[in-house]
């Protein structure tokens, strides 16, 4: 037996005797998702087991370093980790930010004591981290973002407000782009990490068309950041967001795995298939779904290689949100009436056209497609001008 | 296995990617042999130089001479033919042609396999009965005459078939039209009594045949593999092209892209330069994800087949339907960009469209395979 051999063996083993039963059970709502956080909401009991008993094993990040609450996996080990957990229909023992976005970049520009004390929390689902980038004025644009932070020796005063941060009212702190000179556009950006509950911070849900709140604005009124909590240079941040983006898109485009990769055309004929056209367009759909599946797992076997284009991660994206649309159009086509229920609990409250409404956001958050498609046209192609 | 080339297969591609471009450049075999109205549509020299780099037999056993290697390797030479626009027999002859004859005896192999490797024959494959692919319905006969077959019928879109020294022929020994079983695979040769050539120029230059067979009489040596049993042998020769067609479509893909990309860098309008404008940069940034996805598609695809995977089928589907999306989008949009030089025989992108659409329409275009990958998924 070869050692990724054994390791599988001892993977199999361990999620068999660790893994509740409840928790192999697919993930049907928010409420099933463990998000973690010093208010954590389980839904049961089994849950926390479930967060806690990974969290012992760095099994919540199971590549991290273990120095760092990881359990010091190697892609190829971290890879049959993933394999054995869907081999059995195990849930994320944790979700989070942190995991995603935060942790990736500390673990690059974060100091030694900053790993041990942010990537230990986050990794034990004892902190919930939300991401303050966007603002009213910057979007697409947003390095042109205004939230100032007022140097005052030992600390800044933060002023201003970002939009669209993802489950503000329920996380415990933000990794925020703060403007520290406004002489310099790019280099005058920090990257600023603080607690949500700081006096002078406050959150505002935003109500969207799936009719749930998952952004929120947030205002910050004269809010005191120590300067030990800085990651990366002072001006520096534009730095830490670039890379912190590129996460971002990898794992909004679907590159990793999950459901939006599948072809969609047989779960939908379950359900009888009547229309010859709509049949058509399905098996279209499916053709690039699978087309794409084969890029998402070249992309990941080029990645591990440095053979992967820096910029690819925008295109993965670009196609992977656009993919995930058109699939919850078809979805919602094959559905009919019933899809279009908006409470009912035949449709778990509404789940396919909330479920559709939401992947509107896909080719929005993190970069619009056209941003993209910007970023593809100067750095892979080196089109003039762009 | 992960899906990009071994570095073996990275050593082939860079040999690969030179010949073809010094030796198999559009000027010096595509243009000249359809301006000197060459009635094989290629040239023999450049056959010949196959052979000496050993690409002629890379899917051959290494007992019959052949490097063994897989589609993987011959997909590798099939991206470059397709980037260079190279007429070669080399899809029909060392792909589909020497994957069926794999599956015949050692006196067949022994009877055409040489020549094939040293770059003297030729292979064709007469599998088509009519304008669109439909190997699923084979009406050509071969009846039972003495110790032989007598073989009654017509074929269709046979490429090279004029110019080929043995035709492979898909033929009904048994059963009804639409019956899986009772298909027979025969090797014909050119010269054999009662076979006569429709021999067409198509719109890209090269040269199909459709074939007419009155009564051809086939000594029972002419067999491939097992008489009756042929369908799962014609299925891998019908695989090998197609996975052979989607790898060169991916190259034609690219070869009008990289002169696209190229023109937009330096055509100026309203004094910039015409790849300066956001409308154009937006439209080849896509064109580049969907060639992206493309390849992807066609290199597990054949690392599949190679495998013997029972997935192969529903991936070489999708792959040739993703290849020949993509590759279209690519001609088009070449064409498009290019203005109204792009319409001039004089510029080599009108070149590439008209490939595209005689590789799209060879083993199945894009609709036939969606539709297999609809079936092959269960509705």
């Amino acid at each position: 037996m070869s050692d990724l051999d054994a390791f599988r063996a001892e993977i199999r083993a361990w999620l068999e005797a660790n893994c509740p039963a409840e928790m192999r059970e697919p993930v049907r709502d928010e409420g099933d998702v463990c998000w973690g956080g010093r208010d954590a909401q389980f839904k049961n009991e089994a849950q926390k087991t479930w967060m806690d008993r990974c969290a012992a094993k760095g099994y919540t990040v199971p590549d991290w370093p273990e120095a760092y609450g990881g359990a010091g996996m190697s892609p190829a080990q971290a890879k049959i980790w993933r394999e054995e957990c869907a081999h059995i229909g195990a849930r994320p023992p944790l979700s989070s930010f942190g995991i995603w976005m935060l942790g990736p970049a500390l673990l690059k520009f974060g100091t030694e004591e900053q790993k041990v004390h942010y990537l230990g929390q986050i990794a034990r689902g004892e902190i919930r981290w939300c991401q303050g980038y966007s603002e009213p004025g910057s979007g697409s644009d947003l390095v042109s973002l205004q939230t100032f932070g007022e140097d005052k020796g030992d600390h800044w005063v933060v002023n201003g407000q970002k939009i669209w941060t993802s489950y503000a009212d329920k996380a415990d702190w933000i990794f925020c782009l703060v403007r520290t000179d406004k002489a310099n556009k790019y280099q005058g950006i920090s990257f600023l990490l603080f607690d949500m509950a700081t006096p002078g911070v406050t959150t505002k849900p935003i109500k969207l068309i799936s009719g749930n709140s998952p952004f929120c604005e947030t205002f910050f009124d004269d809010v005191v950041v120590p300067k030990t909590q800085i990651v990366g240079e002072l001006n520096r941040g534009w730095d830490v967001a670039k890379y912190l983006l590129g996460h971002e898109r990898e794992m909004i485009s679907g590159a990793g795995g999950g459901d939006r990769l599948n072809a969609i055309g047989a779960v939908v004929a379950r359900n009888g298939l009547e229309d010859p056209i709509l049949r058509a367009e399905l098996a279209q759909f499916d053709v690039d779904a699978l087309a794409y599946a084969c890029m998402g797992e070249k992309f990941l076997d080029e990645a591990k290689v440095g053979k992967a284009h820096p910029a690819q991660p925008n295109m993965m994206k670009y196609v992977g949100t656009e993919l995930n649309k058109r699939r919850h159009e078809l979805l919602m086509a094959a559905g009919g009436a019933t899809a279009l229920e908006w409470d009912s609990e035949r449709t778990s409250g509404g789940t396919p056209s909330r479920s559709w409404l939401r992947t509107k956001a896909n080719s929005i958050e993190g970069g619009t497609s056209e941003v993209m498609l910007n970023v593809v046209a100067k750095r892979i192609l080196e089109l003039p001008g762009a | 296995m992960p899906l990009y080339h071994t570095e073996d297969q990275a050593m082939l591609a860079d040999t690969v990617t030179g010949f073809m471009a010094d030796e198999g450049a559009i000027k010096q075999q595509l243009r000249h042999f359809r301006d000197i109205n060459c009635q094989d549509g290629f040239g023999h020299a450049l056959w010949k130089q196959f052979a000496e780099m050993g690409l002629t037999g890379m899917l051959a056993a290494e007992a019959d001479g052949g490097l063994a290697m897989g589609h993987v390797e011959a997909g590798i030479v099939l991206r470059e033919i397709g980037r260079n626009l190279t007429p070669s027999p080399f899809l029909t002859t060392s792909v589909m042609g020497v994957t069926a004859l794999s599956g015949g005896s050692e006196d067949l192999r022994g009877r055409w396999l040489p020549g094939v490797l040293a770059g003297d024959s030729v292979l064709a494959l007469a599998i088509d009965e009519g304008p669109k692919h439909r190997p699923e319905r084979i009406a050509c006969k071969a009846e039972k005459a003495g110790n032989g077959f007598r073989l009654q019928g017509r074929k269709a879109f046979v490429v090279q078939g004029a110019s080929a020294d043995a035709i492979i022929v898909a033929a009904r020994t048994s059963g009804s039209d639409n019956d899986a079983d009772g298909i027979t695979l025969f090797a014909v040769p050119k010269d054999a009594s009662g076979v006569s050539h429709e021999n067409l120029r198509l719109v890209d230059s090269a040269m199909a045949s459709n074939i007419t067979f009155d009564n051809v009489e086939l000594d029972g040596d002419c067999v491939i593999g097992e008489v009756d049993g042929g369908r799962a042998l014609l299925n891998k020769v019908i695989n090998a092209g197609r996975i052979g067609a989607a790898a060169e479509l991916t190259g034609v893909g690219q070869g009008a892209f990289d002169i696209t990309t190229a023109y937009l860098k330096t055509r100026k309008q309203f004094g910039q330069l015409i790849g300066e404008f956001q409308a154009l940069q937006h439209r080849a940034a896509h064109l580049y994800s969907e060639l992206e996805i493309a390849e992807a598609a066609v290199i597990k695809a054949q690392q599949l087949l190679d495998g013997n995977s029972e997935k192969a089928d529903l991936m070489v589907s999708v792959a040739k339907a993703k290849a020949a999306k993509a590759c279209n989008l690519s001609v088009r949009e070449g064409v498009q960009m290019h203005g109204g030089v792009g319409m001039t025989d004089e510029y080599d992108i009108g070149l590439y469209m008209k490939r595209d659409r005689s590789l799209s329409e060879f083993m199945g275009d894009q609709y036939y395979h969606a539709e297999r990958v609809a079936q092959l998924s269960g509705y």
